[in-house]
């Protein structure tokens, strides 16, 4: 039998019990619609999750430290001891730079220096001084920041936490750890200001000792005396360390600090990166390094950034084997990953229930079809169809019945996401929560939904199908 | 006409058994019958109810499969066939009435006509000119578009005819074509039959139980009784019937 008779006669069938067949499809579709609507909660769960994560930086940084240096983080992954070690120095970053994959890669750069209010002389605070590239812009903390980000990146401005402005202006301290987002007002007395950030400058010197120049206060004195011997016999590497000073206009306030990513501690002031690195601010814990003799500068840590989270194993390990100490938290990632496939699984069988149920009602409405269409099955048999032929007119008429009802479903499911997702989002507003996307149905979720539901209607229609096909001529037209 | 000779042969069943199980004992349908039947010939078979003349049609027409013996159609035996080559044979060799019509109620006559043809895969272009060439030889053209329930007994079985007709089969099998309708009707039946029989050559095996009609109109009249065949005579009567 050709196609379109197969489609003609299946047709015109499922026109003949228009109402019952009508029903059935709804079936279907209502099963589809509930396996639409919870993956689809589960896909947007699961997307809304990474990207918060995402936006934090966690999941597509890789911190890279020279092997052998303490100052990185102590849960770094040591390089195989194969490779050679390495200077963690400009070569080394314009090198990952070219490394496929990596969107970015930039020192983990802070310094600690006084900040002030240029109006407040005495209002001192010694704190660390973090930096920010421009990619930082799309940080998380950026979404309710008060003001905006750098305006380049050697302008000389500064973005503050909110609750180191409240220390700016004399304020009382909030519990430390709560995000503190400023009042209108206050904001106002903060932005567009000056602050001085007083912080000490590395200029190469002559071979003077090191702890004679040092003027910076609470730094600890190295008191390791045989260190001069060791200048004196290398005075190329002998520098200075200089105190200095700089005006910085406040543009942004955050409530929390953006791309926090590994960096430990708080840090309440960023500059732009490219303005710290020009400035040759000596960094925080960059002592260490200062004793220890090299040829050029050399970084405590490069935070390289990848563009594809899945990609982070891949870059991490082609570090690693070029002599790098290298640290992410991609175990962590692969632990949510995993979480939601559990989730969408366990979403989705409760989803297939309903249509586990539909799928009888195509069995029953066929069985019932076969009953009432005897004599007509006896009919085509005698008239030369075949067994092949019945079978696949029953079965096309399941199919259609699953397309019908997927399509249906697809649709229904997709409403009721939407539904589902302005009433709380309605509900979050009045919360003062920012409405979200949390119901994602994405095309290959439609495609999938309607191709299991032809998948599933095609199953159910098996039974019927073979049965109408062994159906015996004779007994069916039988006149009686 | 001939009624020997494989070259002139239509039909021949050779020692068919055919018994159903009922509980435990074997009820033998068709027990043993041997058969022939000539290219064009007209063959009644008549017998009381329950005497195997239904089911040896149903044989025939490769609705059924035999116990065992062979059925032999236009060189082919139906018994070594698969249920598909069956189908096929049931497709292009022959047409089938019944007493009840057998007509889809859903379909109108145009599409009761086309059905046959969609299992044969005649193409589209083709199966119009068929379905009306068809309806003209059974005089029903000017109600393609009516369904059975709005025709009479006697045009249902004219459309069935012409449904019979539709792949221009070399065999047509009726079952008891008449015994739902009046005597009238079923006369106009029979005269049809009876034309079709001798303008396309057709074959025509007819169960009836009624022997003043099979003595009207077939070549041959064969008696079944308990699933054997119990006599055969060649219609005198019919050659007058020729010369009307």
């Amino acid at each position: 039998m050709r196609a379109y008779d197969l489609i003609e006669l299946a047709g015109r069938n499922l026109r003949e019990a228009g109402l019952r067949n009508s029903l059935t499809t709804l079936g279907i579709g209502v099963g589809v619609a509930s396996l639409v609507a919870m993956l689809s909660l589960g896909i947007g769960l699961q997307k809304l999750a990474t990207k918060q994560l995402g936006r934090s930086g966690l999941f597509d940084t890789v911190v890279v430290t020279a092997r052998g240096d303490s100052r990185g983080p102590r849960f770094a992954q040591a390089a195989p001891v194969t490779a050679q070690a390495k200077p963690l120095d400009d070569a080394a970053r314009h090198n990952f730079e070219q490394m496929a994959n990596v969107a970015e890669v930039y020192p983990n750069f802070s310094a600690v220096g006084d900040v002030r209010l240029e109006t407040d002389k005495t209002g001192n605070h010694f704190t660390v001084v973090g930096t920010l590239p421009q990619s930082a812009r799309t940080s998380e903390a950026f979404d309710d920041v008060q003001g905006s980000f750098f305006s380049s990146g050697i302008a000389e401005e500064a973005i503050i936490l909110g609750d180191f402005g409240r220390d700016l202006l004399n304020l009382p301290r909030e519990p430390r750890g709560t995000d503190v987002k400023l009042t209108p007002e206050q904001a106002d007395q903060l932005l567009g200001k000056y602050i001085v950030v007083r912080y000490h400058k590395r200029e190469a010197g002559e071979s003077a000792p090191l702890a004679g120049k040092t003027t910076k206060k609470g730094q600890p004195d190295p008191d390791d005396v045989d260190s001069s011997d060791g200048i004196k016999a290398e005075d190329a590497q002998s520098f200075n360390l200089v105190p200095k000073q700089l005006k910085l206009k406040i543009v942004g306030i955050v409530s929390s600090e953006p791309n926090r990513g590994f960096r430990q501690g708080r840090t309440p002031v960023f500059l732009p990166l490219a303005l710290a690195e020009s400035l040759d601010m000596v960094q925080a814990g960059e002592l260490w390094s200062t004793l220890r003799p090299s040829d050029t500068k050399t970084y405590v840590a490069l935070i390289v950034r990848v563009g594809r989270s899945k990609a982070v194993a891949q870059v991490e390990d082609d570090i690693r084997k070029q002599g790098f100490s290298t640290f992410s938290i991609l175990d962590a990632s692969k632990g949510i990953t995993r979480f939601f496939t559990f989730l969408d699984l366990f979403l989705g069988i409760f989803g297939s229930l309903a249509l586990a149920v539909a799928s009888l009602g195509i069995v029953n409405t066929l069985v019932m079809a076969i009953l009432e269409r005897r004599r007509e099955i006896g009919i085509m048999k005698a008239l030369g169809a075949s067994d092949g032929d019945v079978k696949r007119i029953f079965f096309f008429e399941a199919g259609s019945m699953g397309i019908m009802g997927g399509a249906l479903g697809a649709g229904l499911g997709w409403t009721i996401g939407r539904v589902i997702n302005f009433a709380t989002n309605i509900y979050l507003q009045r919360q003062d929560i920012k409405p979200e996307n949390f119901w994602v149905v994405p095309v290959w979720l439609v495609a999938a939904a309607l191709g299991f539901s032809v998948f599933v209607s095609m199953f159910a229609g098996l039974y019927p199908a073979s049965r109408a096909a062994r159906l015996d001529p004779v007994q069916a037209l039988r006149h009686d | 006409m001939a009624t020997n000779g494989t070259e002139f042969e239509s039909v021949r069943t050779v020692s068919v058994v055919r018994h159903y199980k009922l509980g435990r004992t074997l009820i033998p349908a068709v027990d043993g019958v041997s058969l022939a039947a000539g290219r064009g010939e007209f063959i009644a078979l008549l017998g009381a109810s329950g005497s195997g003349k239904s089911t040896l049609l149903n044989l025939i027409a490769g609705l059924d499969r035999p116990d065992s013996g062979a059925i032999v159609v236009e060189g082919s035996d139906l018994a070594t066939m698969t249920s598909e080559q069956l189908a096929q044979y049931r497709r292009h060799t022959v047409g089938m009435v019944f007493q009840s019509f057998n007509l889809v109620p859903t379909m109108t006559l145009y599409e009761n006509v086309e059905l046959p043809m969609r299992f044969a895969e005649v193409k589209r272009k083709e199966r119009r000119a068929r379905v009306v060439e068809a309806l003209e030889r059974v005089g029903l053209s000017d109600r393609m578009k009516h369904r059975p329930s709005e025709m009479s007994g006697g045009e249902q079985q004219r459309a069935a005819l012409a449904r019979a007709l539709a792949n221009r089969p070399k065999l047509l099998l009726a079952d008891e074509p008449t015994g739902n309708l009046d005597s009238k009707t079923g006369t106009e039946i029979m005269d049809l039959i009876r034309e079709l029989n001798r303008t396309l050559e057709m074959t025509v095996i007819m169960v009836t139980h009624e022997r003043p009609l099979a003595e009207r109109y077939a070549n041959r009249l064969v008696f079944l009784g308990d699933g054997k065949l119990v006599g055969e005579s060649v219609n005198e009567l019919e050659k007058i019937g020729v010369a009307r």
